[in-house]
């Protein structure tokens, strides 16, 4: 059933496609160019040993990652319940709670993963990958999408007007995506927010894609670090499976 | 055969009861209205029997099933047109059908026939292709109600099917349902138009507070609760009610309203001459067959709701 929901997301993507994919690659070619380039051209010691491009880029796709994900989690869903209630007709048919938020989820991740495949494409054109474990951004990609998006589903269901969406991103999303070690070391952040850092999904991501695409050992073990997005996306899914039952069934 | 089958069903949001102990049975093939004026639990009712609300207490039995536990059967089998539309806007008017059909299982090809002959059906063809938003209401509405058919259910729950469209596409939505209740499809709708219930419900409830403060068929509730005819005078004065004191007598109940003076009578015109002969000359007089707005009115009550 949940691949009925996902069918229904795709057809209705298949009318934006096109200029979505378009900016998808626009983003990525524009960040190489401004940041990489021309950021990089000061820091001209690099990090830890790498270019500061070739260093910033899988952060860039874990940070991608992360906002295409949420993105698509925060207005669709808050939509979904209240400007065109597409949920509502899905659980009026067969469908369970669960397949309706599955459904939604699995499109969410293929968007996050088309987004982070045109990201490595342009990356690996201006040649910052330094191993074909570079590949392994893509499930890490996914993962991270799915750490924060499961939360996001749970609080687009949950408030009632998007200018809470607006909270959320600035609250949220800017800070994560500035103080996850994407563009400096998490390292030289001071003790306290370091210890935010490592709690937010984003670094987590951060740490595995660039271990991926420098072909080095990650920070932490990467076992720890899967298993704490998991953590997120678990913890994110049954919130949100609550809030999902609370609006369509009452 | 009982397709839908309640007994003291009861919903409770926190303190407040909205469907309080309703006793209801639905027919195959029947046409089951529910009457009542905003908040008298008639959409509480329709989603316990669309399997979207859980009932807070007694019993509920749809297709010989229990929507506690068997939802997802339940709902594979019944057609369901919101008060609400919730349409796709940015889907085309027949994807809007298919990937709808998709959610029961229906096959892509057997998806697509069926779209056709349903866009047909509601009349909205040449509009296949083109997107939901810039449709009409009633062609919103037909849409809708097209959607709810795609499975081919057993029964098929219109929750005011047509509140908010102009009178054409009221009269083009009616016609399509009694060509469904022709076909012999179940239908069960809710709604505050008297005209929609007596043109379409073989059978209806009227609810107020919660409860079922009435039961028949159209015919039977008039002749319960009003009268054959009803006699609609109107005086030349400020104030109707000066004259009802003067009126009474006159047929089996009274009613004065600011601007007429509403008698409730068996005949008509033997009403009027009694009027005449106590010497009252009304500057308008009408003689009507009572309504089910007049049932509906008196058993509810005039004052506005909400």
């Amino acid at each position: 059933m949940t691949r009925y929901v996902l069918e229904y997301h795709l057809v209705s993507y298949r009318r934006i496609w096109r200029s979505s994919v378009l900016s998808s690659f626009v983003l990525p070619l524009l960040t190489m160019l401004g940041f990489g380039v021309g950021v990089g051209a000061y820091v001209t010691g690099g990090v830890d040993g790498v270019p500061y491009l070739d260093w910033m880029v899988p952060g860039l796709i874990a940070s991608t990652a992360v906002q295409v994900a949420i993105g698509d989690s925060a207005w669709p869903v808050l939509g979904g319940f209240a400007w065109q209630r597409i949920y509502f007709g899905q659980a009026a048919a067969p469908l369970r709670i669960a397949d309706i938020l599955d459904g939604h989820l699995a499109f969410v991740v293929f968007r996050t993963l088309t987004s982070c495949v045109a990201f490595l494409v342009v990356a690996a054109a201006f040649g910052t990958m330094h191993s074909w474990w570079a590949l392994a951004t893509l499930p890490i990609a996914a993962l991270v999408g799915l750490a924060v998006a499961t939360p996001t589903f749970a609080y687009a269901a949950t408030i009632r007007v998007d200018s809470y969406l607006a909270v959320l991103f600035r609250l949220g999303v800017i800070p994560m995506s500035l103080f996850s070690g994407v563009f400096f070391p998490v390292g030289s952040l001071p003790g306290p927010l370091r210890w935010i850092a490592y709690a937010l999904p984003l670094w987590h991501g951060v740490d595995l894609s660039r271990a991926a695409t420098l072909g080095v050992a990650p920070a932490w073990s990467p076992v720890g670090h899967v298993l704490y997005l998991a953590l997120w996306a678990g913890a994110g899914w049954l919130l949100a499976h609550r809030q999902f039952g609370r609006r369509l069934v009452v | 055969m009982t397709l839908i089958h309640a007994r003291g069903l009861v919903k409770r949001f926190g303190d407040f009861t909205a469907v309080d102990g309703i006793d209801v049975d639905v027919q195959r093939g029947e046409a089951f209205g529910f009457l009542g004026p905003n908040g008298a639990g008639k959409s509480s009712t329709m989603r316990m029997i669309g399997c979207v609300s859980p009932p807070t207490d007694g019993v509920l039995r749809i297709l010989d099933k229990d929507p506690r536990h068997d939802g997802p059967a339940i709902r594979a089998r019944l057609g369901v047109c919101p008060q609400l539309d919730n349409l796709d806007l940015e889907l085309t008017v027949r994807e809007n059908l298919t990937t709808y059909a998709r959610f029961f299982g229906i096959p892509r090809k057997v998806a697509r026939a069926r779209a056709d002959e349903l866009l047909d059906f509601v009349q909205l063809t040449e509009r296949a292709d083109s997107k939901v938003e810039p449709l009409s209401g009633g062609m919103k509405r037909r849409l809708t109600i097209a959607r709810a058919l795609v499975n081919e259910p057993d029964i098929v729950l219109l929750d005011e099917p047509t509140t908010g469209l102009d009178p054409q596409a009221r009269h083009l939505v009616w016609e399509r349902l009694f060509r469904l209740k022709q076909q012999g499809v179940t239908l069960v709708l809710t709604t505050h138009y008297m005209d929609e219930a007596e043109q379409l419900c073989d059978r209806l409830v009227v609810m107020d507070g919660g409860r079922i403060v009435a039961e028949g068929s159209p015919r039977a509730l008039i002749e319960r609760y009003s009268t054959r005819e009803v006699v609609e005078l109107r005086f030349d004065t400020e104030s109707q009610e000066v004259f009802a004191d003067k009126l009474a007598g006159v047929g089996e109940r009274l009613e004065v309203l600011p601007d007429r003076i509403l008698l409730y009578v068996a005949d008509g015109d033997d009403a009027v001459a009694q009027v005449q002969r106590r010497a009252l000359s009304p500057a308008g007089v009408l003689i009507r067959r009572s309504s089910l707005e007049d049932v509906f009115l008196h058993l509810t009550g005039r004052t506005l709701v909400d």
